[in-house]
């Protein structure tokens, strides 16, 4: 083995232009799969870091994914049941026995769970008015599944206890108003009730929709506001393993009713896009790889050509056709490896590179430049499919290789 | 000679064919014992060629079989055949067909190297040692373009001895070489053959240089017409 890799070798260098070529079209190949695969999976990794961050792992609302049930159909579970002109009954919405429900969830080892209550209002400052979507929370709780502590600018989640009626707001909602830290203003809901509020604190999470139009006060408060006692109307969850989410959802839903969703449900647009995006980098990428594997093809053919004599001899040394297939087979390899090798050290440059690239754009979380994944595994990836694609690239001709019939070749040197 | 062993190599009525109905070989039987110094003349077309790669293995009869050293080669599948030639066979031709890529030595060694039974320092002693007793002991590092003519047809001696084997096939391995080059092989023949006996079959068209073997077979048309031994 060692000595048809060393006539592989042999071979190969002489022949260093053709070589390189061909080694280049698979460097370029694994570097730019490197460089954009990089690129992608740095912003896809970001995007989901930001959503697994900011949003809530498992979101349980007060609804159901269909209709309930009428009672002619429970009935008769197998019966051709057809209901016509069915009113809905009006029902108290909110999470039916939401302590119950939460005391549950709180059993699993690794969930963590918050109740709220959404609800509009309008914030109402000297003459202006603005329509708030306000959420009642329980800081203690909410605290651990949310990032509002981390984003506040001004005050702290504390102050909405110790301050009657105390309110948190968004910057972009602050300046809308006029209102500074410590002001009072007054919130009036649908429902007709008003209650004049303390600022107690301002975020700023650089979502535009949060910071513009997001209040958050407490649990209670926003029960009396919102004219609903005691309702709670979503309860938040937060995992220690966010992959668990979606199988969680799915039993939380089959148990409690409720519709439960998780994170990856409510970003699947984002995350089909995601899909689409890498389809569409794998084809790219693997038709570059294609073409230098061409010229892998190109290459061995042309040695194989060329080595007409060679293989002649070596056959009637007493080599099989086996040794002849290897030894064509290792060149193809030989140039996929350098290839890799080379493309791995470029695809490395590339990302410095694109590294060094600044955006003159004002993105309130400071994304000013490309969000690139450092992970080997990109690397992995690329330098298999490299190699992979070399030699299979080198079985044609060698095979042919193998098949020359060492006695046609010598009768015609002779 | 002993009758009691096996001749080393034997064709017992052979023919070969070619699937378009040419004749190349046509019911040759040879023996062949250690130590004979064989050539084999003809015309041009005569078959000589073929006779020799069927001998050598490099070629399967259409009919009738080939014995080396008692056993019968018909059943070996390719990959036996080659293994045979490794170890038991040597070829020269006609060009050297040394790989330009490598040295005397490191082409000398790639038969060994093959073979697998000596170590890489044990392999090297045994290629200088032959390229040594050919007096091309200052061209071992050289590559093939850097000899002339005669020394890599020595060269390419040197490899078919590479493996000690007991047969050299060669195919008009003079074609190429003036005439002093080609005395010279023929001596180095000579000497194996009568020196270290090993069987020699040399394919030539040269009359002056085939009379200088100790047995003589003559092809027309494919079929041996003569076989004479001198002395």
């Amino acid at each position: 083995m060692k000595l048809i890799f060393d006539l592989a070798r042999g071979m190969l260098s002489r022949r260093r232009r053709q070589t390189l070529v061909s080694v280049m079209g698979v460097a370029l190949g694994v570097a730019f799969f490197i460089a954009i695969a990089s690129l992608m999976r740095g912003f896809q990794t970001y995007f989901i870091e930001q959503v697994i961050d900011v949003q809530p792992h498992i979101v349980v609302k007060d609804e159901t994914r269909r209709p309930l049930p009428q009672a002619a159909e429970i009935a008769h579970p197998d019966g051709a049941v057809a209901l016509s002109g069915v009113k809905p009954t009006e029902r108290i919405r909110g999470i039916r026995a939401s302590a119950e429900k939460m005391a549950i969830l709180e059993g699993i080892p690794g969930v963590f769970s918050s109740p709220i209550l959404t609800g509009q209002a309008l914030l109402r400052y000297g003459s202006r008015d603005v329509s708030v979507s306000i959420t009642g929370i329980e800081p203690a709780r909410y605290r651990r599944v949310s990032n509002l502590e981390k984003d506040l600018i001004q005050g702290s989640m504390e102050d909405l206890r110790s301050t009657a009626n105390g309110l948190i707001i968004g910057i972009g909602l602050a300046q809308k108003l006029g209102v500074g830290f410590g002001d009072t203003i007054i919130a009036i809901s649908p429902k007709g009730i008003s209650l004049q509020m303390k600022i107690v604190g301002i975020f700023r999470t650089g979502l535009t929709t949060l910071d513009n139009q997001a209040g958050y006060t407490l649990l209670k408060v926003n029960q009396i506001l919102q004219d609903r006692p005691n309702v709670v109307n979503q309860i938040l969850l937060r995992l220690n393993d966010v992959t668990a989410a979606e199988a969680l959802a799915r039993q939380i839903e089959a148990r409690f009713g409720d519709r439960s969703e998780s994170w990856e449900e409510q970003n699947r647009n984002v995350l089909t896009v995601f899909v689409i995006q890498n389809a569409i980098m794998y084809s790219v990428t693997g038709a570059i790889l294609l073409v230098a594997a061409f010229g892998i093809y190109n290459i061995i053919s042309t040695v194989v050509f060329e080595k007409t004599r060679d293989i002649a001899i070596l056959k009637s040394l007493g080599f099989t056709e086996g040794d002849i297939q290897w030894l064509f087979l290792l060149q193809g390899m030989i140039a996929g490896l350098l290839g890799a090798a080379l493309g791995c050290a470029l695809g490395q440059i590339m990302i410095e590179g694109l590294a060094q690239i600044r955006f003159q754009t004002e993105t309130p979380a400071g994304n000013d430049r490309f969000l690139l994944a450092h992970d080997w595994r990109i690397f992995a990836v690329a330098s298999f499919f490299a190699i992979l694609a070399a030699s299979i690239a080198a079985v044609v001709p060698a095979r042919r290789a193998a098949r020359l019939d060492p006695v046609q070749t010598i009768r015609g040197a002779a | 000679m002993n009758s009691a062993l096996p001749p080393l190599l034997e064709a017992q009525h052979i023919t070969r064919r070619l699937p378009e109905g040419v004749t190349l070989v046509q019911d040759a039987s040879v023996k062949v014992e250690r130590g004979e110094f064989i050539a084999i003349t003809g015309p041009s077309g005569s078959g000589k060629s073929s006779l020799l790669y069927l001998l050598g293995l490099l070629d399967r009869p259409t009919e009738g079989r080939v014995l080396l050293e008692g056993r019968d080669t018909a059943s070996l599948s390719a990959a036996e055949l080659a293994n045979l030639r490794l170890a038991r066979l040597g070829f020269v031709f006609q060009f050297h067909f040394l790989l330009p890529e490598f040295s005397t030595l490191d082409n000398v060694l790639i038969p060994i190297r093959r073979l697998g039974r000596l170590k890489d320092a044990a392999a090297r002693a045994q290629a200088m040692k032959l390229l040594e007793a050919l007096g091309m002991a200052e061209a071992a590092a050289k590559l093939p373009e850097q000899l002339s003519g005669g020394m890599r047809q020595r060269a390419a001696i040197a490899r078919a001895l590479a493996n000690d084997p007991a047969i050299i096939l060669a195919d008009e391995p003079t074609g190429n070489l003036d005439t002093r080059n080609a005395a010279a092989v023929f001596d180095i023949f000579q000497r194996l053959a009568a020196e270290e006996g090993r069987a020699i079959l040399v394919v030539t068209h040269d009359a002056e240089l085939a009379k200088r073997a100790n047995r003589r077979i003559h092809l027309v048309d494919g079929r041996i017409v003569s076989d004479t031994r001198a002395g």
